[in-house]
């Protein structure tokens, strides 16, 4: 699995400047990684919709924010979603931890709606796996930047 | 617990399109469609048409991106019920180039008025915000006291909370907004680059 100096390190070579996050307990590893990184704001939120919200208007002013929250978090901030991503039409990124995937066989319904809702929403996206998968993320990053398009890296979670 | 006097919209405004010079302002809902009596600055993003409580994150967006200028966010107070954890959020990024002024007319007016819980329940926004951290706290429900005290209000340490006690304005409410694309494109080219 990912570890907070490994994301930060990618993030940083993507000219990220914010992460606009709230955390699950997989994600949250990453935290002090974040934290510390010289190139990087971390802004903390209290519930999703707003990261979409702050994300845009730190796109409207010119930075480059990254999205970072569990699925249950992307179901629950649709609506910031559809506003910012197509009622505004900005090219926002986001990693989401999809919780349980790989727990083969697992309950979880957060497994089993994030994929069908990820593609209702039309958004690019890729799975991150492990370290391994950090060049490819990159490489698809800056293509959804580099076309003007929202996109989405799913990370693989046990429990999340 | 809150009054139930309140002062006309319009003028509330006015006061604060009298007092802005460069700032960015974020509108929403109700100041969406009354603003744009008062202002056409290039710098107006009108945050439309069904922001469900996030403007106030626009516009703190806007603040960290650019904390070189001031940024003032309109919320209502339907949409500020919808979203209270953006206090704690806004006070959490430190930024201090942001003012948030809620209009608080306690009925959701878009949907032809009915009456907000918060209403109901008598909340204090000005209490919540002090007690999540903002550093300037104001309250407002006479016009004349705000016509008085804006100036010092909106020159104090930020961030800033203001709450005005306003009347709601009736029923003549949308207001095609301006297309979004072209907004944005002014208000960037307004903004200039980083």
């Amino acid at each position: 699995m990912l570890t907070g100096p490994q994301i930060a390190a990618a993030i940083a070579e993507l000219d990220v400047t914010h992460v606009v996050w709230l955390p699950d307990s997989t994600l949250g590893a990453w935290e002090a990684a974040l934290g510390q990184s010289p190139d990087l704001t971390l802004v903390r939120v209290c519930r999703e919709g707003e990261a979409w919200a702050i994300a845009a208007g730190l796109h409207l002013g010119g930075r480059s924010p990254l999205v970072v929250m569990q699925c249950t978090g992307l179901f629950e901030s649709g609506d910031a979603l559809r506003n910012v991503m197509f009622d505004m039409r900005l090219p926002l990124y986001a990693i989401i931890g999809y919780r349980s995937y790989l727990l083969e066989n697992s309950p979880d319904t957060a497994r089993r709606f994030t994929e069908p809702l990820v593609k209702a929403w039309g958004l690019d996206y890729m799975l991150i796996e492990s370290a391994a998968d950090l060049p490819v993320w990159a490489e698809h990053y800056r293509a959804c930047q580099g076309a003007g398009r929202p996109g989405a890296a799913l990370l693989a979670e046990g429990r999340g | 617990m809150t009054t139930q006097r309140r002062m006309p919209l319009l003028p509330a405004l006015k006061v604060l399109a009298d007092w802005r010079s460069e700032q960015i302002v974020v509108t929403t809902m109700g100041s969406a469609r009354e603003w744009p009596k008062l202002s056409q600055h290039p710098l107006d993003f009108h945050y439309l048409p069904s922001a469900m409580g996030h403007a106030p994150m626009i516009g703190l967006g806007l603040a960290l991106a650019r904390p070189e200028r001031e940024v003032l966010a309109f919320n209502g107070d339907g949409c500020m019920l919808m979203g209270l954890g953006c206090l704690a959020t806004i006070v959490a990024s430190g930024a201090e180039n942001l003012t948030l002024v809620v209009l608080d007319n306690g009925i959701y007016e878009v949907t032809g008025g009915q009456t907000t819980a918060g209403a109901v329940a008598q909340v204090d926004f000005a209490g919540m915000a002090r007690a999540a951290g903002f550093a300037t706290v104001a309250d407002f429900d006479d016009l004349p006291r705000w016509q008085a005290a804006a100036a010092e209000t909106l020159g104090s340490p930020g961030p800033r909370f203001v709450r005005l006690a306003v009347e709601p304005v009736g029923a003549d409410y949308f207001l095609p907004p301006p297309a979004m694309h072209e907004q944005i494109a002014r208000f960037r080219a307004a903004l200039g680059p980083c």
